[in-house]
């Protein structure tokens, strides 16, 4: 652990946590950092759900026939694993959590711009998760998580009308976190905080929120049809009363496909605030990192039908948007470079928070450049829906938006609690993490180029090998999910305790005692420094006479 | 802020919601006059088209003068852009696949 | 509760808040459009593949109906417009007024949607529910009229709940504003529910050639 500058850390007497008491005090708060701890619960609930699912279906896949379940109830199994993992965990993971906790603190508020309107978002939440849970229990759920027509609108047997429901109910609460996001950036800044002094989890937030208002109410009102069609035996996209399933899917990847940016841009956020502070540098190429956040999320609108090259579509759109598609890999490869280059020459210490960081930069990497693969229209036809997508999506998801968001929860962990995780213990946790990771998904890319499709119960005995080894990585990873449950949990009662400023880092809200006080700051924050300026922040008590500042040293 | 400047209340007079209204009126007897004459004759799909721009014209009306647009600050006139704009990327991108289909 | 042009907590002037709810009411405008956008897009494409069948549907509304509609709702906005400023300048009772008479021809303009509705109802032209298009139509036919009248109803009737929406924002106007709530300083609500309204009204704006206006010569 570096050097904290105070010599014993006290906890505040009081703060966000200690304010009031009582059920009442939670259910009907308006402070953003407790509704991003009643988030916090509610996500981790959904990962358990979508994780117990996972499970099953690693387990099913031990062996070539299959072990577990019957092909129909494999269907559910996956089709689930995909609904809660996507819309209830990992859209509002980042954001709702670590961005509600963070983003007014970063930039100098009080509150959200609308604090009840963020307490709706996390009942809507809430309503739209039990629709869903509602719809898993009595009859689950087949369609795929895409609720593909004709088969959600007329042939599935299963609860699709909660299902869809459900995730059109939720539609509701994304929107009105980036709605509020967005005008709290707009108006909410403390005096000095200029937008280009605004930290790049920040931008990344708001790139999110574009998408979130934009994107989202496309998605819920293609549910809404999809469901009308289902429940009144409509024909919007159903081809025997002619209409266009293809629509649907049009409709479904204008918001799906930019909902991978809304997973993705929030980590690499929280990746953009770790890098720098462990390795004592200011970020190499600010502009360019908070330019190609709103890049990814204006181009990410562009590229939605190269989910579609094998349906059919016209070749001339799919050329077009493969060639769009190509275009998301320049800001990608601009912030990997960025953050590469603000390693070098840094005095980097491997602090937990930190190795999540280099983590994410490897899978992200192998992530997006797999990505590049299935852009490209002549080897999508033979990579598309095998495992070769379920891997690199997986790599961007898991390897990428999970990896920030839990190195990002270690990273704020003191600030949110006060107190410190065992920081030995956390990083046997992420040093699992990475290697159960890779164990789990990286024969899935090989299988996928073998041939093995996805959403098949049984394959083929010679895929039996990888798909052990698979499940085998599958079980590390699990151990890796579990012990940070646990030591953090432990932590908030037996942790030592952190102090202001314990990594030390340089935004806002480092300088607020932790946990913080309810309005945040004692006084409203003036900013007179430039983000990430660690050269000139003689306040933060680092040894700067021994750190290589100078990155032009020697070259 | 910097924004806090431009955003001074403007009152608009009534006389000016008047003529916009009357504007309107017009624009709408327009189009139907327009849809009751057969404009494909002259030119395929003549009709829509000038419907779709006489209601672009009454939008426009309205979203300048009645929400008062026109007077507001630059970032409520860039949300307004980028809604429309987001509209575009929608129609246009989802129709060039229709539309080349049949292209060989 | 917060009272006439109090500065919530967190905040730290009147105009940021001001300026705040007016931004936040714009980006849930923006998100609106994007809404609609999904049924726009299904309506384009659905006409343009079948557009005989679109034109055969359409003339079965009545264009008189929606012509007298297009008015009514113009009309609303109108009084809506003067009802900000009537607030902008101070004069309470006749925003109270404008008020009202946006209400009344909002209600108006619902009362002759149902008017319409019935009429289709009477027709069989209500998707999923015995729908017949013209007596002895062929299946295809069918189906791609009742296409025509799933978004007819959809478009509508999607937008007639934002009219119902917008009623009861008004009733709450109303009532406030007999409290004597805004004056020039404060009136917030006035202008952004005003906003909604005029949203609301650019819909109609072009649902009305869409619907009704499809080859009527």
């Amino acid at each position: 652990m570096s050097a904290t500058p105070a010599a014993v850390n006290q906890m505040p007497r009081e703060h966000y946590l200690n304010a009031t008491w009582g059920i009442r005090s939670w259910l009907l708060t308006t402070d953003h950092k407790r509704i991003a701890l009643l988030y916090l619960a509610s996500v981790t609930f959904f990962f358990f759900i979508g994780g117990a699912f996972a499970t099953m279906i690693r387990i099913h896949l031990l062996s070539p026939k299959g072990l577990l379940v019957t092909p129909e109830t494999y269907n559910k199994l996956f089709t689930m694993h995909g609904v809660a993992m996507i819309f209830f965990f990992l859209i509002p993971s980042i954001p709702a959590v670590l961005g509600n906790f963070l983003l007014p603190i970063m930039i100098g508020a009080k509150d959200l711009a609308f604090p009840k309107i963020n307490l709706l978002s996390w009942y809507i939440y809430l309503v739209g998760g039990c629709f869903v849970l509602y719809s898993f229990s009595t009859g689950g759920l087949d369609t795929g998580w895409t609720f593909y027509t004709p088969l959600s609108s007329v042939y599935s047997n299963s609860a699709v009308t909660p299902a869809v429901l459900g995730v059109f109910i939720n539609g509701f609460s994304s929107i009105l976190t980036g709605l509020n996001f967005i005008v709290t950036v707009h108006t909410m800044r403390a005096p000095g905080m200029t937008w280009f002094r605004l930290p790049l989890f920040v931008w990344a937030q708001y790139a999110t929120s574009i998408i979130f208002i934009l994107g989202t109410p496309v998605i819920a009102i293609t549910l809404l049809l999809a469901g009308l069609e289902r429940v009144f035996h409509l024909g919007f996209f159903n081809p025997a009363l002619g209409g266009d399933p293809i629509l649907f899917q049009h409709l479904f990847w204008f918001y799906s496909h930019p909902a991978v940016y809304i997973m993705i841009l929030p980590a690499m956020g929280v990746i953009s605030e770790i890098i720098p502070t462990f390795a004592r540098k200011p970020i190499f190429g600010y502009s360019f990192i908070a330019g190609s956040s709103i890049a990814i999320a204006v181009i990410g609108f562009f590229v939605w039908a190269h989910h579609m090259f094998v349906t059919g579509e016209s070749t001339y759109a799919a050329l077009t948007f493969s060639l769009l598609s190509y275009l998301v890999a320049i800001p990608s490869a601009v912030k990997v470079f960025n953050w590469t280059s603000t390693l070098y020459k840094g005095s980097i210490s491997y602090d937990t928070p930190m190795l999540y960081a280099l983590g994410f930069i490897g899978l992200f990497l192998i992530g997006g450049l797999t990505g590049l693969f299935l852009a490209c229209l002549g080897l999508d036809i033979h990579l598309h829906d095998t495992y070769f997508v379920i891997a690199h999506f997986h790599y961007i998801m898991v390897g990428g938006a999970v990896m920030g968001y839990v190195g990002g929860l270690h990273y704020w962990w003191p600030k949110i609690t006060g107190k410190l995780y065992p920081e030995f213990l956390a990083r046997i946790a992420a040093i699992t993490l990475f290697l159960g990771f890779n164990l789990t998904f990286f024969p899935q890319f090989i299988l996928g180029y073998l041939g093995m499709p996805r959403r098949y119960a049984s394959y083929p005995p010679e895929f039996q090998v990888l798909n052990v080894m698979s499940t085998a990585g599958a079980s590390i990873l699990a151990l890796g999910y579990l012990l940070p449950m646990i030591y953090l949990t432990w932590s908030m009662r037996y942790g030592a305790i952190a102090g202001p400023n314990p990594w030390p880092g340089t935004g806002l809200e480092w300088r607020t005692p932790s946990p913080p006080p309810t309005e945040n700051f004692d006084v409203t924050p003036e900013v007179t420094w430039e983000p990430y300026d660690y050269d000139n922040r003689p306040d933060l008590g680092l040894d700067v006479s021994g750190a290589p500042a100078l990155a032009h040293g020697d070259d | 802020m910097s924004e806090q400047h431009s955003e001074q209340h403007h009152i608009a007079s009534p006389t000016l919601y008047l003529t916009i209204f009357a504007a309107l009126m017009i624009c709408t007897f327009l189009t139907v006059v327009a849809a009751k004459i057969d404009l494909n004759q002259y030119f395929s799909g003549l009709n829509i088209i000038v419907a779709l721009t006489i209601a672009v014209f009454k939008a426009s009306l309205v979203v300048l003068f009645f929400m008062h647009a026109k007077y507001s600050p630059k970032r409520t006139q860039l949300v307004i852009i980028a809604s429309v704009f987001w509209l575009a990327i929608m129609l246009f991108m989802t129709m060039s696949d229709y539309v080349s289909r049949s292209w060989t | 509760m917060h009272r006439t042009g109090e500065l919530y907590e967190q905040y730290r002037t009147l105009e940021q808040q001001r300026e705040t709810a007016s931004l936040g009411m714009w980006i849930f405008l923006s998100t609106e459009v994007l809404f609609f956008a999904g049924l726009f897009m299904t309506y384009t494409l659905n006409r343009s593949t079948y557009p005989d069948i679109f034109s055969e549907a359409s003339k079965t509304i009545k264009l008189s109906w929606g012509a007298i509609n297009t008015v009514v709702l113009i009309g609303s906005s109108l009084t809506m417009a003067m009802a900000v400023w009537a607030s902008q300048t101070g004069k309470k009772k006749a925003l109270t007024w404008f008020l009202i008479a946006t209400l009344v021809l909002g209600t108006v303009f619902l009362g002759i949607k149902s008017v319409e509705y019935h009429d289709k109802y009477v027709e069989h032209h209500i998707p999923g529910w015995n729908f017949q298009f013209e007596p002895g139509a062929d299946a295809a036919t069918n189906a791609h009229a009742q296409l025509f009248f799933s978004l007819y109803f959809g478009m509508t009737g999607l937008h007639a709940l934002h009219m119902i929406i917008g009623a009861g924002l008004l009733l709450w106007l109303i009532r406030e504003s007999l409290r004597g709530r805004f004056t020039p300083e404060y009136n917030t609500p006035v202008e952004n529910i005003g906003l909604y309204w005029h949203f609301v009204d650019i819909v109609w704006i072009f649902l009305f050639p869409l619907l009704y206006l499809i080859d009527r010569h």
